[in-house]
């Protein structure tokens, strides 16, 4: 096995080698979190768990896919979100998986995109046990938006796509 | 006098707080409708005169649900159409916002996948609306009784949108096989990811 990895000559030797060498290392840089996205399968109960300990800051929470025309229309708005409001937890929950299986489409797309808002994987099979559970009035249609303040205990839940401002003149009636 | 006034203003409160309808609810009566189909032709629900009942489907062309879902909805025609339960499909969006959706588009859509049963054209909306559809595909099972259609399914087709053979369960074809049998439906609401309606805008 050893012998397939080891070059015939000194990598030093070879210039072109370094340079491939270096591409690949920036590709595998821009793989691992904090460059680009990790975007983490997560179970719905996780989910739950997180939105419940988050205690200092307002959550929004977008439920989205790739395929999803609308969704990939507003997710800008939510990228200005996590930009500009620090007292805002902004997350993208991707529910992919229920048509494709292989997660590495989400996360191409996100890094592709440079999402910078937290994207995460919803590892989850059967929704009609899990859509109930985010919001009785959710019939499953995407875009979909949980706005949460537990100070407060107030929500709001949108199942449509939202228009510029509008994240904005929600959070305000929960805060 | 006093009491007929009383009697009024009670009427008057009672309309006004009665709670805005967001479609149909199990156990509603469906009203008619008459859309265009694919072939040019008007199709109302009425001409149904002979079925035990409606599969009604919101569905559209270009959702990727519609798409993992198109072979099991021309199966479930293939399946209860001659048991008294046809498919009728109705695309609700709006083409101007889905241009892969337009009724030229349909009408290849129902060519190229040899639709048997009718694909409507919303045009207006207004019978999306009333059904209450919010995605695609969405299904509403109407029950024929005593001349009028009563919902007795709101729902997905089955519980596997990507994955046919991990099918746990059918609801659709549960539901039917359930009426056909006399028995009460276990499942009447399910609910499942998909593409929201495309409505125009307001």
């Amino acid at each position: 096995m050893t012998r397939l990895f080891r070059s015939p000559r000194p990598i030093e030797q070879s210039p072109g080698k370094l340079a491939v060498r270096i591409v690949l290392f920036l590709v595998w840089l821009s793989c691992t979190p904090g460059f680009g996205q990790s975007a983490d399968l997560i179970r719905l109960s996780q989910l739950q768990e997180s939105i419940q300990d988050e205690k200092d800051r307002i959550q929004v929470i977008n439920f989205w896919a790739t395929w999803c025309g609308p969704c990939i229309k507003e997710l800008p708005l939510f990228e200005k979100l996590h930009a500009e409001r620090k007292d805002v937890r902004v997350r993208l929950v991707s529910v992919d998986l229920d048509l494709d299986p292989n997660p590495e489409k989400v996360r191409s797309f996100a890094t592709r995109k440079k999402l910078k808002a937290e994207v995460l994987i919803l590892d989850e099979r059967n929704p009609n046990e899990w859509i109930e559970k985010v919001d009785k009035t959710w019939s499953g249609a995407i875009p979909a938006t949980l706005i949460v303040n537990n100070r407060n205990g107030k929500r709001k839940f949108v199942e449509r796509a939202l228009q510029e401002g509008e994240l904005e003149k929600l959070i305000a009636e929960i805060q | 006098m006093k009491a007929l006034f009383t009697f009024c203003a009670c009427l008057i409160v009672l309309v006004a707080a009665a709670p805005i309808k967001n479609g149909y609810e199990i156990g509603d009566t469906v009203a008619d409708f008459r859309l265009k189909n694919v072939d040019g032709k008007m199709i109302a629900l009425s001409d149904y005169k002979d079925a035990k009942g409606v599969i009604v489907i919101f569905d559209c062309n270009t959702c990727p649900y519609s798409k993992a879902y198109n072979s099991r909805i021309i199966a479930l025609h293939a399946k209860y159409a001659a048991q008294g339960f046809p498919v009728v499909t109705i695309n609700p969006n709006d083409p101007t916002q889905s241009p892969g959706d337009s009724f030229e588009r349909m009408v290849q859509q129902a060519k190229q996948k040899g639709y048997t049963f009718p694909y409507l054209v919303d045009e207006s909306q207004e019978v999306s609306r009333a059904f209450g559809a919010t995605n695609t595909p969405h299904v509403f099972i109407v029950q024929r009784i005593n001349r009028e259609f009563k919902v007795v399914y709101i729902g997905a087709i089955d519980d596997s949108a990507k994955d046919e053979s991990a099918t746990k369960r059918k609801y659709v074809e549960e539901a039917i096989d359930g009426l056909l049998q006399g028995k009460p439906i276990t499942s009447t609401r399910t609910k499942a990811i998909g593409c929201t309606i495309k409505w125009k805008n307001a």
